[in-house]
């Protein structure tokens, strides 16, 4: 918050249209959270319940599994491309956690992590490859590997469950357990967008990826490995998905072979309504993962004022176009006076 | 050549570039020098930046050397011309807009503290000192988006320095500048001059070669003209030396009574754009709009055309206004625009030459709402065999058919539509001799058959060949209007630069 306050002070003087539009961008992160006291307040009025600790744990875990994909699928639109098959990522390593467990129940919880990990870079691994080898755009090979995953997934599983009970109580305990009331899904998710925020603006790697998304072929001319960087980044997405797969696991218990279907969409939907440009370049994880809290508290406040469920993928629907609307505008606000400054001469 | 050090940091001997059949660059020399301004000057299409791309390593040359401080270098690409210490300032810089004026100057180089990460307050404090050296004001932190183009080059300058560029390039900086930005790059040359920079200053405006370049190389049709002291030369001297060359007979207008005013423009304004831009075109005639690249030309042809809105004015076919913004009524009052660009704008690559050829003329192919395969064929044959064009087969893609053959396809769907007036631009560019004859050939009848055509062109001796008037435009404005017998590339040259004493 203190380097926002610091950047706000430098903009401030030159107070022309496009400065304007600049604060307003800076200011988007702020928007969502001001969004979020609303939508908690009205909420509450209605039912001070909506308020009560249980009702804030469930809120914080259950956002917190969007979040974390948010970390990797910001990574990946940051470089003006888009990753679509987390959620069967996401679905693929959840089951083979629980056939993990199932098969060897004494496995220690940093092999599991290290296998959810590793499944979901591989997948990274085959996107990227396609990608920035085969030059195919990233959603048409997202889009495949999203059913590929997916069927493979379902081959694998076929009709069977892994239930909690096959789930070692330690690994369970990560999806319901809480330390001075902040349940563990919570502060994974904090900590994890926390050191994801900062590694974005710090590293140059991390700026190259802003680069890229901002003006590839200046990245080219500039001499950024445009390549390996994109590759980088759909690993990265790929090895989030494959971590929030173990996650899920552990919150929910049991899984089956549709875990995690659509999940894609609310990420991406989440990361847009948090101020990530969807055609690259601009954007924080901060922003991302403040959009999926904002998305899922909606979701559950709409329950608790007992409004139909339907109605809450409307309003996400909702928000996600009135996000790029904003963007938009912006874009188009800040035209017209360049148009006239470049032949002012005239 | 007498107050020069010795040693040049740079120095380019006979170059030699092709594209094609096209001789880009046929003799390109250049030698710059440390603590030096070198003017580099010529019309449009002499090699300027030909000679420009291939000193940024975007171009290769075919033959001739490059010597960087005594040993001779060869650049493959964009980065290993970076590395060697030039650096190149585009008319119009690529920026990264989301990123800030900071990192743009430091991308892929910014000052590093402990563990690689970024040094955030160092690379302000830098950019900071980088803009203080240059007297300008401009916040590090501020996104790029939004610059304008000054500020833009302010910052690809710094960039420069900050990666101790010696050799600085600057490609048609002021060409989109204000005066007062003018005179502030002015300043940050002479600050670059006196840091012992080398800078190459490329420009069409020749008062800005005469105040702050010490030395100037002149080019012609892609080869060295001379290089000379600023003192040594005059305005009258460098624009002989850039026009100075015969005329050949390949440009037989034939002499048409003009008939009445079909197109008149009357004070057409587009806000930033041009200002003020009225003449009329008479059928039988031939109109040329003559001017620098970037004067504002096609622009004018595209407003009238309705492809962009015009601000203020009016724009009449036949004693009739037409609608801003709207080629569907400019094609209805008959106005046909061959663009500059056909690959992009004159046809559709990928589709078949006969569908390309009768694609304006639908309306007249079609029977009952359908188009008949037989009647769209024959209609497009019919005009091939007219216009002499060169094919496989009419359903191969027009992408098979050379660039003057393309032109040509592009002319034969307008004058399927028999326009009343015609508005070509730059309809001979990149094609080989031979067809230039022939389009030249069609324009000619054209005419005399009672079109009204509007030429852009940058070719001076295709001006002067065919126009029966020509109007020079100079910064969006119309600079003069010449009758035929009036006109020398001398005289043109001098209003198409902007400079308006007279001259015998």
């Amino acid at each position: 918050m203190t380097a926002l306050a610091e950047d706000e002070k430098v903009v401030a003087p030159p107070a022309s249209s496009h400065a304007l539009a600049e604060l307003l961008l800076r200011f988007r992160e702020l928007g969502i959270v001001l969004a979020l006291v609303l939508v908690v307040g009205a909420t509450t009025i209605d039912n001070h319940l909506f308020l009560s600790v249980t009702s804030i744990q469930q809120l914080l875990s259950g956002a917190s599994i969007i979040a974390l994909l948010a970390i990797g699928e910001t990574i990946v639109i940051v470089t003006r491309n888009v990753d679509l098959s987390i959620g069967s990522v996401l679905g693929i390593t959840a089951y083979a956690v629980g056939v993990l467990y199932r098969d060897h129940p004494h496995t220690p919880l940093v092999v599991v992590f290290l296998v959810a990990l590793g499944i979901g870079a591989a997948c990274g691994i085959v996107n990227g490859v396609v990608v920035t080898v085969g030059r195919v755009p990233s959603l048409v090979v997202t889009l495949g590997t999203l059913y590929i995953i997916r069927g493979i997934d379902g081959a694998w599983a076929g009709g069977n469950q892994v239930n909690a009970s096959m789930l070692p109580n330690s690994f369970n305990k990560i999806g319901y357990g809480t330390i001075a009331g902040i349940p563990y899904l919570g502060i994974i998710a904090i900590v994890a967008v926390g050191i994801a925020t900062y590694t974005m603006r710090t590293f140059r790697t991390a700026r190259d990826f802003y680069a890229i998304g901002s003006d590839p072929d200046a990245a080219r001319l500039a001499g950024i490995p445009v390549g390996s960087r994109v590759f980088l980044a759909f690993v990265l997405s790929g090895g989030i998905a494959g971590l929030a797969g173990a996650v899920w696991l552990s919150y929910f218990g049991s899984v089956d072979a549709i875990a995690g279907v659509g999940y894609e969409f609310q990420v991406i939907t989440a990361v847009v309504v948090g101020g990530v440009a969807i055609f690259g370049g601009s954007g924080t994880v901060l922003g991302a993962a403040l959009g999926a809290l904002l998305l899922n508290t909606i979701n559950s406040a709409l329950v608790v004022v007992n409004v139909s469920s339907f109605w809450s993928q409307a309003l996400a629907g909702g928000l996600l176009v009135s996000a790029i609307a904003f963007d938009r505008l912006i874009a188009v606000r800040v035209a017209p006076a360049l148009r006239t400054r470049r032949r002012a001469r005239v | 050549m007498t107050t020069t050090p010795p040693e040049p940091v740079l120095s380019l001997e006979h170059a030699q570039k092709s594209f094609g059949a096209v001789h880009a660059l046929e003799d390109g020399d250049i030698e710059l020098f440390g603590g030096e301004v070198h003017g580099l000057v010529g019309e449009n299409g002499a090699g300027k930046s030909t000679l420009v791309k291939i000193l940024a390593g975007v171009h290769r040359f075919d033959a001739g050397r490059l010597v960087l401080d005594g040993e001779e270098a060869i650049f493959d690409n964009a980065k290993q011309s970076q590395a060697a210490g030039i650096a190149i300032i585009f008319q119009e810089p690529t920026l990264f807009p989301d990123l800030s004026v900071a990192e743009n100057i430091f991308v892929g180089t910014q000052p590093l503290k402990r563990f690689r990460r970024i040094d955030g307050r160092r690379m302000r404090r830098e950019a900071e000192g980088v803009f203080e050296q240059f007297g300008v004001r401009l916040d590090p932190d501020r996104l790029a988006r939004g610059l304008s183009i000054a500020d833009q080059q302010l910052v690809e300058i710094a960039k420069a320095l900050t990666t101790n560029a010696r050799v600085i390039v600057m490609d048609e900086p002021t060409a989109a500048l204000a005066t007062t930005e003018v005179e502030r790059l002015f300043g940050i040359v002479e600050t670059l001059r006196g840091r012992g920079n080398a800078v190459l200053f490329v420009s069409h405006r020749l008062d800005e070669i005469f105040a702050i370049c010490q030395r100037v190389t002149v080019m012609r049709d892609g080869r060295h003209v001379l290089t000379k002291p600023v003192q040594e030369l005059t305005l009258q001297s460098v624009i002989h030396a850039m026009v100075g060359r015969d005329m050949d007979a390949l440009f037989p207008k034939v002499p048409a009574e003009p008939g009445r005013v079909v197109l008149k423009v009357d004070r057409l304004t587009r806000e930033g754009v041009f200002t003020d831009i009225s003449f009329d075109v008479r059928s039988g005639e031939i109109v040329a709009l003559a001017g620098l690249v970037g004067a504002g030309r096609t622009e004018v042809a595209r407003a009238i055309f309705g492809i962009d809105r015009w601000d203020a004015g009016s724009v009449q076919i036949d004693g009739k206004s037409l609608p801003p913004g709207s080629p569907t009524a400019a094609m209805a009052a008959g106005i046909g625009l061959v663009p500059e660009d056909r690959r992009q704008q004159g046809l559709v690559m990928d589709l078949s030459i006969e569908r390309n050829i009768a694609l304006a003329s639908l309306d007249r192919v079609r029977r009952a709402g359908l188009i008949p395969r037989g009647a769209e064929r024959r209609f497009a044959k019919d005009w091939a065999l007219r216009l002499r064009l060169r094919y496989g087969k009419l359903t191969d893609p027009a992408w098979t058919l050379s660039g003057g053959n393309q032109q040509k396809a592009v002319l034969a769907k307008w004058l399927a539509r028999q326009p009343t007036v015609l508005i070509v631009d730059e309809p001979t560019r990149g094609i080989d001799v031979a067809t230039k004859a022939e389009v030249h050939r069609l324009l000619s009848e054209l005419a005399a058959q009672g079109v009204a055509v509007l030429m852009i062109s940058s070719e001076l001796p295709e001006v002067l060949g065919m126009a029966d008037r020509i109007v020079v435009l100079f910064e969006g404005q119309v600079m003069r209007e010449f009758a035929r017998a009036e006109a020398s590339e001398n005289a043109i040259m001098h209003a198409a630069t902007g400079v308006v004493e007279e001259i015998a």
